[in-house]
């Protein structure tokens, strides 16, 4: 039995780029932000680009949001002291983090394309990165999965995936490949296409 | 003597009873910006399991000084002095080591440094808003600050936000990844807030609140306040005795 019940969670609020991405709202703050660069020097694996933006339940595009990503490097280690299956690449950071853009509300990552990761019970699982999305409004942080669309016969197999009980809603976690190295993922907090959001 | 293989020690399930439900009419945004599906519930993986880890390199001497570092040389922000600080656990008891707290507030009239804020209050010049700092080996953190002001904000007719501070944090794990907000014990605003009456749960709210914490005090200079976090835990066995957090 948990001895301590974890903290309440509270929106982010229309400023959360001020403590979180100081210098996007104008604050000469650290030296740069936090998960700007997820590539410090050259990477191993693919390099890609995804973009996408956050949208409520009308339609309309967030232009207050933080969006984090997390994931394993293109051999499915994480960039981590706790990584214990070998090392991580040095020059991937795994982590990134993205204020939507004033004017558009769109995110984007500079990464590179995840390798697999194990399931617990020993499976692989499809390539994936974890995604974190708060925002004015949001009450409690939403984590969901990125997957990428040309990986069609791993995430066939994929335990997160498969387990989805309306199907069409799948394709939801699913970033559509636009170009070479270039992939689009929208998210969407309510409605028709409502992402799924996973209680992890 | 053979070894069982090692059980998957995932997360101990989240108490949404806890939080504030994501659709919560009261504060207008959430109606939009809420999911109606049920989440997905899923055991953690390495994915959730693993997370960033930031550590002092991070840091400038500064970051943890609210009251200078946005100032001019020699100048400081203005406001009445605060410390504040507490202790980073996880639901199972133990400290948090390495845990990356940033923190952002309003000035002491109650204005943002931001591009879409149009309070009336005047800016600092002295004060940027945001700080950051790591806990110590035993999960203890501390950062200093000026205490920020009450401001209206529109959402109903006459809604004022109770004095607060963010809280982002990060534990090892992506999955502990938690943002919240600390209130002053004894501000009258705090059973008004539109927000804040999204937690339901009285001693959930509580915790939520920092108390004046005498001892911490610096005579002559600032006030202290205590505000204890817990972040997630992992579910444990009887037959482990692991110190570390992951």
């Amino acid at each position: 039995m948990p001895e301590l019940t974890e903290t309440a969670s509270q929106t982010a609020g229309p400023y959360v780029h001020i403590g979180c991405t100081p210098n996007v709202a104008g604050i000469a703050m650290y030296g740069g932000d936090l998960g700007a660069v997820m590539r410090t020097g050259p990477v191993q694996g693919e390099e890609v680009t995804i973009t996408g933006a956050v949208h409520d339940g009308m339609g309309a595009v967030l232009k207050d949001a933080l969006v984090e990503i997390w994931q394993a490097d293109s051999a499915g280690l994480f960039n981590t002291p706790h990584e214990r299956r070998g090392a991580a690449d040095p020059n991937f950071t795994g982590f990134g983090r993205s204020a939507g853009d004033g004017q558009t509300g769109e995110f984007a990552f500079h990464t590179v394309k995840p390798g697999r990761v194990p399931w617990p019970d020993g499976r692989m699982q499809a390539p994936h990165a974890s995604l974190w999305i708060v925002a004015r409004g949001i009450n409690i942080g939403l984590q969901t999965r990125l997957y990428f669309e040309d990986e069609a016969e791993a995430n066939a197999a994929d335990p997160i995936l498969s387990r989805i009980e309306h199907r069409a809603r799948a394709q939801t976690l699913i970033a559509r490949r636009t170009g070479p190295g270039q992939y689009r993922f929208d998210i969407h907090l309510q409605g028709r296409q409502e992402t799924v959001f996973l209680d992890i | 003597m053979p070894q069982e293989p090692a059980r998957h020690r995932g997360f101990i399930a989240r108490n949404r009873a806890a939080h504030p439900a994501a659709f919560h009419p009261p504060y207008k945004t959430s109606i939009l910006r809420s999911p109606r599906a049920a989440l997905l519930a899923m055991p953690s993986s390495l994915s959730e399991e693993t997370g960033p880890v930031f550590g002092p390199r991070l840091l400038g001497a500064l970051d943890a000084d609210m009251i200078t570092n946005f100032a001019a040389p020699g100048e400081s922000a203005i406001g009445p002095r605060i410390i504040v600080h507490g202790r980073v656990q996880d639901e199972t008891g133990r400290g948090v080591p390495g845990a990356l707290l940033e923190v952002w507030q309003a000035n002491a009239g109650g204005r943002y440094r931001h591009a879409k804020e149009g309070y009336l209050a005047p800016l600092d010049p002295n004060f940027g808003g945001c700080g950051r700092c790591l806990t110590d080996a035993e999960g203890f953190y501390e950062f200093r600050s000026i205490m920020p002001g009450p401001y209206p904000w529109p959402n109903g007719g006459n809604d004022w936000r109770p004095a607060h501070i963010h809280f982002s944090l990060f534990g090892p794990s992506f999955a502990q990844r938690l943002i919240t907000q600390m209130y002053f014990e004894g501000d009258p605003l705090i059973p008004l807030c539109p927000i804040l009456g999204g937690v339901t749960d009285p001693a959930a709210l509580g915790r939520l609140i920092a108390t004046l914490d005498m001892k911490h005090t610096i005579p002559m200079d600032s006030r202290a306040f205590r505000f204890d976090i817990v972040l997630r835990g992992r579910r444990q066995s009887v037959f482990e005795n692991r110190k570390e957090g992951l």
